[in-house]
């Protein structure tokens, strides 16, 4: 028999194990980037290479409403766009352990299985950290030059802000599509719902109606929100939404994760059914 | 307070829908020995196993585990199970290492006990050599045999082993045998789902058989057996005009009615000496010069459990020849 002593669960507290359980979980989920090194560098690289496409291929050729450089425009934009493209790791990886049976382990096991959506959160609010790092130092190094102090640390917590709850929509969908496979055409899915919005344009110079929509995605508010914090050209817009960026930036994720939370839990209670 | 067994379940109903995949079953296991749950495709072993796991709510019935209640004791009916499911259920970016790691410590082990027991499950399972590559490189019994360690962190008092082998080569097939024999040495209960009659006989000391969501036979391994009349010998011959002759040979060495396929130009009878019967069988047609395509040994399947016991077959193809 084992010479480890298995015996006499310990002296802790519930609130206790679900914190560590949590951190154990989180510690998977960064050693996963540890033994992918490829993963990492394509997740960093997508955001650094779209940093550098647009904003040298698209800087010339395009116009900011209320005047200002496209490259200062652009930059925000491309922070919101990884963080909303992020929902797709998210679901990618929740797909992956329910289709594979790992959640189904952990939930057999005496752990609390909050503990499971928790550490994939916190996780993937790690990995945002770093890359939104990584492309902020990449557009320094183009130029890019935002206002700092508190108005820099607001528009990034704002950045995570968002894609906190997006969470919760990529759990919900990686416990919805049936196979890891399903989970790739999401980015189907997301690149249209980030084109129509104001991470490359200014809704006002599009269509009417399509400014419309783009102007009230929730995406564009928080975009708005961040170049307003960073100092930097805005793309004015009269709307109502467009003049509360700063509050819809706050206001939307909320939202977003009254809807998507309760729904990522149902999704994942519906498995014990 | 389990009164030793471990476990019981009375009447357990699962609907999906319009479909019962558990209709009534009842289940009892003593405690210490392999346990086997033996049917078909769809049968619903999984979905016993997924119940008495706590995975699944069971939609009616009863059923405790290690003397607990698997409904309102779950917490605690976790902390005293094991689970290999159907499929190896391992992180398969991590190294075997790290995922024995990583389930101790989520079995609240502490980090130092659960590398401690890391290195002692790697030792047992005969996975140190590989214990850091990558999961996602092993073969699939190499596989098994992880998904079967980490099932046994905290040496649980009863595992539960959906389909341990199948699909697993016979070398890969032996080794998780030889690893479930060495648990139950060490007072584990094992509960094991397969299709195989020859895996559960084998194993385990006791078989219910299932189907339809239901318990149809609940018996010793020999019982079962005896059942189904055994061994048989049989023999395909060339034209239909030769089957009486074989029937009389078979007749000769056999302790049974020999039966006939008329369509497939088979016949078939029990018989005890297994090999006796196949060489004198063999002999003497030869000798009376009867033409045939072939002549076996078949042990009985799965199948003629059912057979036997519903009067319609299963719809596994079977693996049944074990020829001459
Ligand atoms: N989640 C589910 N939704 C709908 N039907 C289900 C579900 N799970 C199982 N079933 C049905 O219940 C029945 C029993 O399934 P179960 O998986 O328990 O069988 P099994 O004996 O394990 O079969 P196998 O040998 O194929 O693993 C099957 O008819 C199956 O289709
Ligand atoms: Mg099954």
């Amino acid at each position: 028999m084992s010479a480890v002593d298995l015996t006499g669960p310990s002296r802790h507290g519930r609130l206790y194990w679900l914190l560590a359980d949590c951190g154990n979980i989180v510690r998977r989920g960064l050693t996963h980037y540890q033994r992918q090194p490829v993963n990492i560098a394509w997740q960093l690289g997508f955001p650094i290479l779209s940093v550098l496409l647009y904003g040298y291929v698209f800087g010339s050729a395009m116009t900011v409403p209320g005047g200002g450089d496209y490259k200062d425009f652009l930059m925000p934009g491309m922070f919101v766009m990884t963080m909303a493209f992020g929902f797709i790791n998210t679901a990618t990886v929740v797909v992956y352990d329910s289709t594979k049976g790992v959640i189904d382990r952990f939930r057999s096991m005496p752990m609390a299985s909050s503990a499971v959506v928790a550490g994939r959160g916190v996780t993937d609010l790690v990995v945002a950290c770093a890359e939104l790092g990584i492309m902020m130092l990449t557009a320094l190094a183009m130029g890019w030059r935002p206002d700092g102090g508190w108005g820099f640390l607001a528009a990034f917590g704002l950045l995570l802000w968002l894609r906190f709850a997006l969470i919760w929509i990529g759990v919900w969908l990686g416990l919805l599509v049936p196979n890891p496979e399903a989970a790739g055409g999401l980015f189907a899915v997301a690149f249209p719902l980030t084109m129509i919005s104001s991470i490359f344009v200014a809704p006002q110079l599009m269509p009417d109606w399509l400014g419309w929509v783009a102007a009230w995605n929730p995406i564009s508010s928080t975009a708005a929100a961040a170049r307003e914090l960073f100092g930097t050209p805005v793309g004015g817009g009269d709307s109502w939404v467009e003049q509360h960026a700063l509050l819809m930036a706050g206001v939307w994720p909320v939202v977003l994760t009254v809807i998507f939370l309760p729904l990522a839990v149902r999704r994942f209670q519906r498995l014990s059914r | 307070m389990n009164d030793g067994y471990a476990v019981r379940a009375e009447a357990l109903e699962k609907r999906y829908g319009e479909k019962r995949a558990l209709d009534g079953f009842d289940l009892v296991v003593r405690e210490g020995t392999v346990h086997g749950l033996l049917g078909p495709n769809g049968a619903g072993k999984t979905t016993a196993v997924r119940i008495l796991s706590t995975l699944i709510r069971l939609d009616g019935g009863r059923a405790e585990v290690a003397g607990l209640d698997v409904t309102r004791q779950a917490r605690e009916v976790r902390a005293r199970i094991g689970l290999t499911g159907q499929y190896a259920a391992v992180d398969e970016v991590l190294t075997g290492r790290q995922n024995l790691e990583m389930f101790g410590r989520l079995f609240h082990l502490g980090g130092r006990r659960a590398r401690a027991r890391a290195v002692e499950l790697l030792e047992q399972f005969d996975l140190t050599d590989a214990a850091d590559r990558g999961v996602g490189k092993y073969s699939g019994g190499m596989r098994r045999r992880l998904d079967l360690a980490a099932s046994m962190i905290l040496a649980p008092a009863v595992l539960f082993l959906d389909e341990p082998t199948t699909g697993l080569d016979p070398r890969s097939r032996g080794e998780v045998w030889e690893s479930v024999r060495a648990l139950v040495a060490g007072g584990t209960t094992v509960l094991l789902t397969t299709q195989y009659l020859e895996e559960a006989d084998k194993l385990a000391s006791r078989i219910t058989v299932i189907d339809q969501g239901r318990a149809i036979a609940d018996d010793t391994p020999d019982g079962l057996k005896n059942l189904v009349g055994g061994d048989r010998v049989e023999v395909v011959v060339a034209e239909r005009a030769e089957l009486p002759r074989a029937v009389k040979v078979v007749a000769r060495v056999s302790d049974g009615e020999p039966e006939t396929d008329e369509d497939a130009l088979r016949v078939h009878a029990p018989v005890t000496d297994r090999v006796n019967a196949l060489t004198e069988v063999a002999r003497t047609l030869r000798d009376e010069g009867v033409r045939v395509e072939d002549i076996g040994l078949r042990r009985p399947s799965l199948d003629d459990v059912f057979l036997r016991l519903t009067g319609h077959r299963t719809d596994v193809p079977q693996s049944k020849e074990a020829s001459a």
